[in-house]
């Protein structure tokens, strides 16, 4: 630096006469115009940094004193290992304050007998933990992701291997981006008419109101549609559909980006074209597809309105796994219920019960703990899936190349 | 077309139009017969307007043209590449390839491309390993024998010439190996299903002159094996490695000879033109 300062001001060139200089501003008016027009482009830019930082700052200053605590484990475990309960405050007649869950308060009660307690208020979903969520939502994530993947898969691969151009091929593709500019809760009533009352179930004892039922050829079972009532198999299949558009837009992308050079030296050395796809275009678009997924499941995962109406409950005692199987079944027909009985339950899930604490229950100050600790877990958990799908795509990439 | 798997070769099987053209003559033994062919890529616009020509076993041809005459396309009608386009056809005229009519409705594009190999412009190796880049072709035809698979692949590699360079590595990565390289992996791919025709597209124009001059050395070897259509427009590259070259010029065969007789004394102007370099 003070090197080329030194030469600067020895090789110093005269400073032109403001009259013959030929390249001197055209008055100040244009420099002036440049600057603003920056500036507000720059302001532009930073409000956007601005908004991001608050939501994260406000979040992780409100939420981090709920989930994280200054001695081992560092984690405030029971805030996971809990479902969410009512929370009691009240005051004993020594004037000692207290402050707990339902059950412990029941257990309180019981335990001194002679108290007095005055001031007494319960908040409704504020005790507890978050567990009994994040199940839910973890579940209804998983079986939208599968339904999605496999409907997107195949669409993308048929829409960009196997359909010629046409009419037919436009209301398709016209249909795709249709469905990714309905409105979520729009969403859910779609998957409440079709899913929760008229997907078809198999059945013995169809019930009375289904649609229609059809008895099932050489067994003693019906094709009844009658839908499978509110349960996270109709949330995730609903979220499943919502996600669709993002997962065949994203897959029809990964096929595209294979080399056609693949595919002509595929078939050319005499490969049908499902063997051409199979050995020398999925393989290398599988990566792709899959981190693009992953990606798209993290907006699905926060949708509240998709379940609202199919899936979600915002209080439930059981787990999903802690089923009552009648004993006296066969092992056949427990596998059966079991399946069945598990997929037909409805579940908590992250975003309804925000959406609840956050705004179906009186606000007090003991109800922001839990707000603002089930958004920071529930933060944290699409920005790891964010990161994961980031972290494949640059795994994949280093090894996938050509 | 819907694939016929059980027709595994049709050109032996049935001959449905066999125009024969003078019984009397049979040698040299034609293997590509171009009769009156008019194609398009979109209905109502021939590229190629009424080509006839033969091309004869054992030989190396050449296509000579400037861009756009339609010489690839032609190249690429004789293993049915251009029915990857849906708008495409032959709109008039027949070409039969071991006498067989290759758009007859019994025959399979999936067979015949088994017959009539191809090795591309830009050399494409599949992201995988040299072995299974070479093995490709027998795998999906269902060989799974490791003895059977390991012959072809070092025979082919072997004629590709290039056995003796990966020998030591064919579990590594087809795309680790120099441009030369990989277009003769692609070669050797394309011979280790056995065609009896192998069509080039300009296979050395992405290629530097050494690597170039290897793969012509490789093509004079080969056609011992394989009858072989190469485009380029490279006509040193036509001098040097075919023994009979086509001239295209919008979409028309003007003239098709010996190559010494094309390149030292063509019948028609507008070769002569070209070939001394006056235009294209």
């Amino acid at each position: 630096m003070g090197n080329t300062a030194d030469i600067a001001e020895t090789a110093a060139p005269a400073e032109p006469a403001s009259s013959d200089n030929p390249f001197a501003a055209r008055g100040l008016g244009q420099r002036r115009r440049e600057r603003a027009v920056a500036l507000v482009l720059r302001l532009a830019a930073y409000a956007i940094l601005g908004c991001g930082l608050y939501i994260f700052v406000d979040i992780i200053a409100k939420g981090a004193p709920v989930v994280f605590k200054a001695s081992p484990p560092f984690v405030n475990t029971s805030f996971f290992t809990k479902s969410p309960e009512t929370l009691m405050t009240f005051e004993t007649d020594d004037g000692a304050f207290h402050k707990m869950d339902f059950a412990d308060y029941t257990r309180f009660k019981n335990e001194n007998p002679g108290r007095a307690i005055v001031e007494e208020h319960s908040h409704a979903y504020s005790g507890g933990g978050i567990l009994g969520p994040l199940v839910g939502t973890a579940l209804l994530t998983l079986i939208c992701i599968v339904v999605a993947f496999c409907i997107g898969l195949t669409t993308s691969i048929y829409l960009n291997e196997y359909s010629s151009k046409g009419r037919f091929m436009d209301a398709i593709r016209l249909a795709i981006m249709n469905l990714a500019g309905v409105p979520s809760v729009v969403f859910g009533l779609f998957g409440l008419g079709l899913f929760c009352l008229v997907a078809p179930v198999i059945t013995k004892t169809p019930q009375e109101g289904a649609l229609f039922t059809l008895p099932i050829l050489f067994t003693d079972h019906f094709l009844s549609f009658q839908g499978w009532g509110t349960c996270m198999l109709a949330g995730g299949f609903t979220l499943a559909v919502m996600i669709l558009p993002v997962i065949i837009t994203a897959c029809e992308e990964s096929l595209k980006a294979i080399p056609a050079g693949f595919r002509e030296a595929s078939l050319a050395l005499g490969a049908t074209k499902w063997q051409t796809i199979a050995k020398s275009v999925l393989p290398y678009a599988f990566p792709g597809m899959l981190t693009a997924s992953v990606l798209g499941i993290t907006r699905v995962a926060g949708e509240t309105a998709p379940i609202m109406f199919t899936a979600a409950l915002s209080h439930k005692d059981k787990l999903p796994w802690d089923l009552a199987i009648d004993p006296n079944l066969g092992a056949l027909e427990k596998v059966e219920a079991g399946i069945g009985g598990f997929l037909s339950q409805s579940v908590q899930a992250m975003p309804y019960h925000i959406y609840t604490v956050a705004a179906r229950i009186p606000q007090s100050e003991y109800t922001k703990p839990m707000q603002y600790g089930s958004v920071l877990v529930f933060l944290l958990l699409v920005m790891g899936f964010a990161g994961l799908s980031v972290f494949l795509r640059i795994h994949y990439r280093k090894k996938l190349k050509w | 077309m819907k694939p016929m798997m059980s027709e595994p070769e049709p050109q032996q099987t049935l001959s449905p139009i066999r125009k024969g053209g003078d019984p009397s003559t049979p040698p040299p033994e034609v293997v590509i017969e171009v009769d009156g062919v008019h194609f398009h890529y979109v209905k109502g616009r021939d590229i190629l307007r009424g080509v006839s020509m033969e091309i004869r076993k054992g030989e190396v041809t050449a296509f000579i043209g400037p861009s756009g005459c339609g010489k690839t396309t032609l190249l690429r009608c004789f293993n049915r590449m251009n029915d990857l386009i849906p708008t495409a056809g032959i709109s008039k005229g027949q070409i039969r390839i071991l006498g067989t009519d290759i758009h007859h409705p019994k025959v399979d594009a999936i067979e015949l491309r088994k017959h009539v190999g191809m090795v591309f412009q830009k050399y494409n190796p599949f992201p995988k390993s040299i072995y299974e880049n070479v093995a490709y072709g027998l795998r999906i035809q269902g060989v799974r024998d490791r003895t059977k698979l390991d012959e072809a692949v070092e025979e082919s590699l072997r004629s590709a010439g290039l056995w003796e360079e990966v020998k030591d590595r064919l579990d590594a990565s087809g795309l680790g190996l120099s441009g030369g390289q990989q277009q003769r992996l692609c070669i050797a791919r394309t011979i280790a299903v056995r065609p009896k025709i192998i069509l080039m597209d300009e296979p050395c124009s992405a290629l530097d002159p050494i690597s170039t001059a290897t793969v012509e050395e490789l093509i004079t070897r080969l056609k011992k094996e394989f009858t072989i259509v190469i485009v380029t427009h490279n006509m040193q590259q036509a001098t040097r490695v075919s023994d009979r070259t086509a001239f295209f010029y919008l979409g028309e065969l003007i003239e098709m000879d010996k190559t010494t007789t094309i390149f030292n004394n063509p019948a028609k102007r507008q070769t002569e033109d070209y070939i001394s370099g006056r235009f294209g």
